[in-house]
C-alpha cells in the first residue's frame, strides 16, 4: 500500500515539474536559445530523484536549507546534463525546483500512509497543473500579441521563434510599429470614433433603460408581464439575422457609414440586456424609501432621480462598464455598415488592415494590442463591477 | 381617489417604457419580420437603392466667339430592373441667355428650362442636348453654366416594398446550398463547442475553488479571452497558427514533434490514425472549435464558479467524516448541486454558438469546410450579393432557434421549476 502511493506521488510530481521546465523551456526558446530538444524522459527521471529525495530527508533537517539544498544540486546536474544554456536559464530552473519542493512540503513517509492519499495526491497535483495550463494556455496568445508588435517583419522571418526585444535600440525604434499606425494608418481618429461611439451608447442605453427598468421593477401596468418575458426572448435573438433588413433600411436611409446609425443598433441590441439587469437591482431596493419620496411631494422623475439612481450606482456601474464592454469589441454592425475608411471603429480598421496581405504582421498586433488594453485595464481595475455584469447578462453575449 | 392614482401610475409606466420598447422594436424586432418579407423576393444587393433619374452635364462651345454652346446632358434611369414615373428636369440659366431649337418636351420660363420627360423604363438612356445663345453676343462663362447643377425628379417603387414575391430563395436553401453538410457543420461546431466550454468551465471553477493562493488573480486572468476584442484575438490566433511562420508550428518542428507544419486553419480533413483505425477529422472547424472553447469556457466557469461556492461547507466536512474520497466527494456532491446550472450554460451557450458569425469569419472566412448557418447569411447577402437568399437563410436560423426554445422549455424550463 506504502509503496503503492509513494510509486504514485513520484511519478505525478515529476509528471508536473516536466510540465513547468518544458513551459520554461518554451518560453526561453522565443526568447531566442536553440533549444531542440525538450528532454522530457531525462527531466522526468531527475524529477523522480527530486521528489524522492525530498520525500527521504523528509523533516530532518531545516525546511528552508533543505529545498535550498535540494534546488541547488538539481540546478548543478541540470546544468551538467543539457546543452549550453545561459546563466539566467539555470537561475529559472533553479527558482522552480525551489516552488516546486516547497510544494512538496507536506508530503514524507508518514502522511504517504493516509486514507485515500493517491487520490489527494493526484488531486492536488492535478490542481497545480491545471493552473499552470489554464494560465499558460490563456496569456501566451496575449504574450504573442504583444511581443509581435515590437519586432519587425524581417527579423521574424528569419527566427520565427525568436521574441526577444532589444532595448539596446531606442524607444522610436522599438515602437515603431505604434507610430507607423497612428502616423499612417489614422489609429488616433480610430480611437476616437470608437471611445464616441463605446460612450455614446452607454449614455443613451443608460438614458432609456433607467425609467423603462423602473417601471418594470415598480409599477403595475398592462402587458408588463409580457414584456419582462419578451426581453428575455430578444435576448436570444442573433446579430446576424438582423443585419440583412437593418443594412438594406439604413442604405436607403443613409444612415450607413454615420456613427449616429451605429449608436442607434449599439444602443437597441444592449437596452434589453440593461433593462433586464437593472430592473432586478430596483425591485431589491425597499419600497419604503420611495414612498417617503412620495410624501415629500417628488413626482417620478424626481424619484428617479434623487432615490433610485444614487441607491443603485453599482448596478448602475456594472451595466456601463458591460455596455461599454460590448460596444467597443462589437464587430459584426461595424463591418456591415462602414465602408469608408473616414468612419471606421478600432475593431473595423483592424479587419480592414488585414484584408491587405502586404500589411506587415507587427502592425496589425500593434493595433490588436491597442484595441484590447482599454477593455482589459477597465477589466483589472473595476473587475468586481464587470463580474456582477457579465454573470446578469451574460444570457446574451 | 385610488383609481385616479393608478391611471396615473399606469400613463406614467407607459411614458417611462415606451422609448425603450419604441426602440428596440425598430432595431431589433422589426428586422425579424422584415426577413420574411425580403426571403420571399428575388432581390440582389444592387437592387436595394430607390431607382432615380441622373444627370451628367457637358458643355461644349460650338461657335468661335462663345457665345453659342452646346449643353448635353447624358440621362440615365440608375436602376437596372426598375422604371421611373412621370421624370421632372429643371435646369437654371444666367442671365440674358436663352436656348434655341428646344426640346418639345421642354419650355423656358424665367431663366429655367424645365421638361417633362414622362416614363423612363429600367436601363433608359438618353444624350439630352440644349443649344444656348447668348443675346448680346458675347463670350458665355462655360464654368458658370457647368457649376449649376440640374434638378431631377420622378417617381419610383422602392423595390423592397413591391408586390412580386416567388418561393425561389426557398428552394435555393434547400436544393441548392449543400443544405444538410451546412446543417451537419454547424451543429458539429454548435455542439462540440458548447460541450467542450462547459467541460473546461468546470474543470476551471474546481482548481479556482480550491484553497490556493493569488485565486483571485486566477480568476480575473480565466476572464481575459471573453472580455479582450473578438478582432485582436482572432488575429492574434491565425498569426500563432500560421503555418509558414506561425509560432506553434515553428515550435513544433523545433522541437521535432510535428516534421513539417501543418496549416491548422486552411486544411479541411486530415487523415489520422488511432489503434489501426484510420479516420479523417475536420482539421479546420476542429481548430476553430477549440478556439471557440477558449474564448467562452470563461463564462461557463463564472457560473459554475459562482454556484460552487454557494454549496455548504458542511456537506463535504460530513462527507470527510464519512471518509468519502475526493472523486466520491465529487460526484455525489458537487455534480448534483451544478447540474442545474449546466442546463441553464447549455441552452445558453447552444444558442449563442449557434448564431457564432464573428469568430469563424475572423479565423477562416468559412473556407476549408467551416461554413456555418450565420456564415452563410453573410455569404449570399454580402459576399454573392443576393438578399433575398441571405434573408432567407436568416429565417432557417430563426426557425431553429425557436423550435430549440421550445425543446428546451418543455424539457428543461418543467424540471427547473420542480427544483
Amino acid at each position: 500500500m506504502k509503496f503503492k502511493s509513494l510509486a504514485i506521488f513520484l511519478v505525478i510530481s515529476s509528471v508536473f515539474l516536466t510540465c513547468i521546465l518544458s513551459i520554461w523551456k518554451i518560453m526561453s526558446t522565443l526568447q531566442g536559445l536553440n533549444f531542440t530538444n525538450l528532454n522530457i524522459t531525462q527531466v522526468f527521471l531527475i524529477g523522480i530523484l527530486l521528489s524522492l529525495s525530498s520525500v527521504l530527508i523528509s523533516n530532518k533537517i531545516n525546511h528552508l536549507i533543505k529545498i535550498f539544498l535540494i534546488s541547488f544540486s538539481f540546478s548543478i546536474l541540470y546544468f551538467y546534463l543539457n546543452e549550453e544554456s545561459p546563466y539566467w536559464y539555470i537561475v529559472g530552473v533553479f527558482f522552480i525546483s525551489l516552488f516546486f519542493t516547497n510544494k512538496l512540503k507536506k508530503y514524507n513517509m508518514q502522511s504517504l500512509k493516509e486514507d485515500f492519499i493517491s487520490e489527494k495526491i493526484i488531486f492536488d497535483f492535478v490542481t497545480l497543473l491545471g493552473i499552470v495550463f489554464f494560465a499558460f494556455v490563456i496569456l501566451f496568445p496575449f504574450y504573442i500579441m504583444l511581443v509581435t508588435s515590437f519586432k519587425t517583419q524581417i527579423a521574424l522571418l528569419v527566427n520565427p521563434l525568436d521574441f526577444s526585444l532589444d532595448f539596446s535600440k531606442n524607444l522610436t525604434e522599438l515602437f515603431k510599429s505604434y507610430f507607423v499606425i497612428f502616423e499612417n494608418y489614422n489609429f488616433g481618429r480610430y480611437i476616437l470614433i470608437s471611445s464616441a461611439v463605446s460612450i455614446g451608447t452607454v449614455i443613451v442605453t443608460l438614458l432609456f433603460a433607467i425609467p423603462a427598468a423602473y417601471s418594470v421593477a415598480r409599477l403595475n401596468f398592462f402587458g408588463k408581464n409580457f414584456l419582462s418575458t419578451s426581453i428575455l426572448i430578444i435576448y436570444m435573438f442573433p446579430a446576424i439575422v438582423l443585419v440583412i433588413p437593418l443594412y438594406t433600411v439604413f442604405s436607403q436611409l443613409g444612415l450607413r457609414n454615420s456613427i449616429f446609425g451605429l449608436l442607434i443598433v449599439y444602443t437597441a441590441t444592449t437596452l434589453p440586456v440593461a433593462i433586464y439587469m437593472l430592473q432586478g437591482y430596483f425591485k431589491s431596493i425597499p419600497k419604503e424609501i420611495e414612498e417617503a419620496g412620495i410624501m415629500d411631494g417628488q413626482n417620478w422623475f424626481g424619484i428617479i432621480l434623487k432615490i433610485i439612481i444614487p441607491l443603485s450606482l453599482p448596478a448602475i456601474a456594472s451595466v456601463a462598464l458591460y455596455v461599454f464592454m460590448i460596444a467597443w469589441n462589437e464587430f459584426l454592425f461595424s463591418l456591415m455598415f462602414l465602408d469608408s475608411p473616414k468612419s471606421f471603429t478600432l475593431s473595423r480598421a483592424i479587419q480592414y488592415l488585414s484584408g491587405d496581405a502586404e500589411t506587415p504582421r507587427q502592425y496589425l498586433m500593434a493595433g490588436s494590442v491597442i484595441v484590447t488594453l482599454p477593455v482589459l485595464f477597465i477589466f483589472i481595475y473595476f473587475e468586481k463591477y464587470l463580474v456582477s455584469g457579465l454573470t446578469a447578462g451574460s444570457v446574451k453575449e | 381617489m385610488s383609481d385616479s392614482l393608478s391611471k396615473l401610475e399606469k400613463r406614467t409606466a407607459y411614458t417611462l417604457v415606451l422609448p425603450a420598447v419604441l426602440l428596440v422594436f425598430a432595431i431589433v424586432l422589426f428586422p425579424i419580420f422584415a426577413n420574411v418579407w425580403i426571403s420571399f423576393k428575388d432581390i440582389q444587393l444592387k437592387d436595394i437603392r430607390i431607382p432615380e433619374p441622373r444627370a451628367k452635364k457637358i458643355v461644349k462651345s460650338i461657335s468661335d466667339s462663345g457665345a453659342e454652346l452646346k449643353v448635353i446632358y447624358k440621362l440615365r434611369n440608375s436602376s437596372l430592373i426598375q422604371e421611373i414615373r412621370n421624370v421632372q428636369f429643371q435646369d437654371k440659366f444666367p442671365k440674358k441667355i436663352s436656348p434655341t431649337n428646344l426640346d418639345p418636351r421642354c419650355n423656358f420660363k424665367s431663366k429655367k428650362v424645365i421638361c417633362d420627360f414622362g416614363n423612363w423604363e429600367a436601363k433608359y438612356r438618353e444624350n439630352f442636348e440644349i443649344i444656348v445663345k447668348n443675346i448680346d453676343g458675347k463670350k458665355i462663362d462655360k464654368k458658370k453654366i457647368k457649376s449649376q447643377k440640374p434638378i431631377l425628379s420622378g417617381e419610383a417603387n422602392n423595390p423592397l416594398l413591391t408586390i412580386n414575391f416567388t418561393l425561389k430563395n426557398f428552394k435555393k436553401v434547400f436544393y441548392e446550398n449543400n443544405f444538410v453538410e451546412l446543417l451537419l457543420t454547424t451543429f458539429y461546431f454548435t455542439f462540440f463547442g458548447t460541450i467542450g466550454a462547459i467541460i473546461f468551465g468546470i474543470l476551471a471553477a474546481q482548481l479556482v475553488n480550491q484553497n490556493i493562493q493569488g485565486r483571485t488573480y486566477m480568476r480575473g486572468i480565466l476572464l481575459f479571452p471573453y472580455v479582450g476584442p473578438v478582432v485582436a484575438l482572432a488575429y492574434t490566433w491565425t498569426l500563432l497558427l500560421d503555418p509558414n511562420s506561425g509560432t506553434l508550428n515553428a515550435l513544433l518542428v523545433n522541437f521535432n514533434i510535428l516534421e513539417s507544419p501543418i496549416n491548422l486553419l486552411g486544411q479541411k480533413y486530415i487523415t489520422m490514425s488511432i489503434l489501426g483505425f484510420e479516420f479523417k477529422l475536420r482539421l479546420a472547424l476542429t481548430t476553430v472549435i477549440f478556439f471557440e472553447i477558449w474564448r467562452y469556457f470563461p463564462l461557463a466557469f463564472l457560473f459554475i464558479l459562482a454556484r460552487l461556492q454557494a454549496i455548504p461547507k458542511i456537506l463535504y466536512e460530513a462527507a470527510d467524516v464519512d471518509g468519502a474520497s475526493p472523486i466520491q466527494k465529487f460526484i455525489h456532491i458537487t455534480l448534483p448541486q451544478i447540474t442545474a446550472i449546466i442546463s441553464i450554460l447549455f441552452m445558453i451557450r447552444f444558442i449563442w454558438n449557434f448564431n457564432k458569425f464573428e469568430d469563424i469569419f475572423l479565423l477562416t472566412g468559412g473556407a476549408s469546410g467551416t461554413r456555418t448557418l450565420p456564415i452563410n447569411v453573410y455569404q449570399q447577402g454580402f459576399a454573392v450579393s443576393d438578399i433575398g437568399m441571405g434573408s432567407a437563410v436568416s429565417i432557417v436560423i430563426v426557425m431553429l432557434l425557436l423550435s430549440f426554445m421550445i425543446i428546451y422549455f418543455r424539457l428543461i424550463g418543467k424540471k427547473a421549476n420542480e427544483v
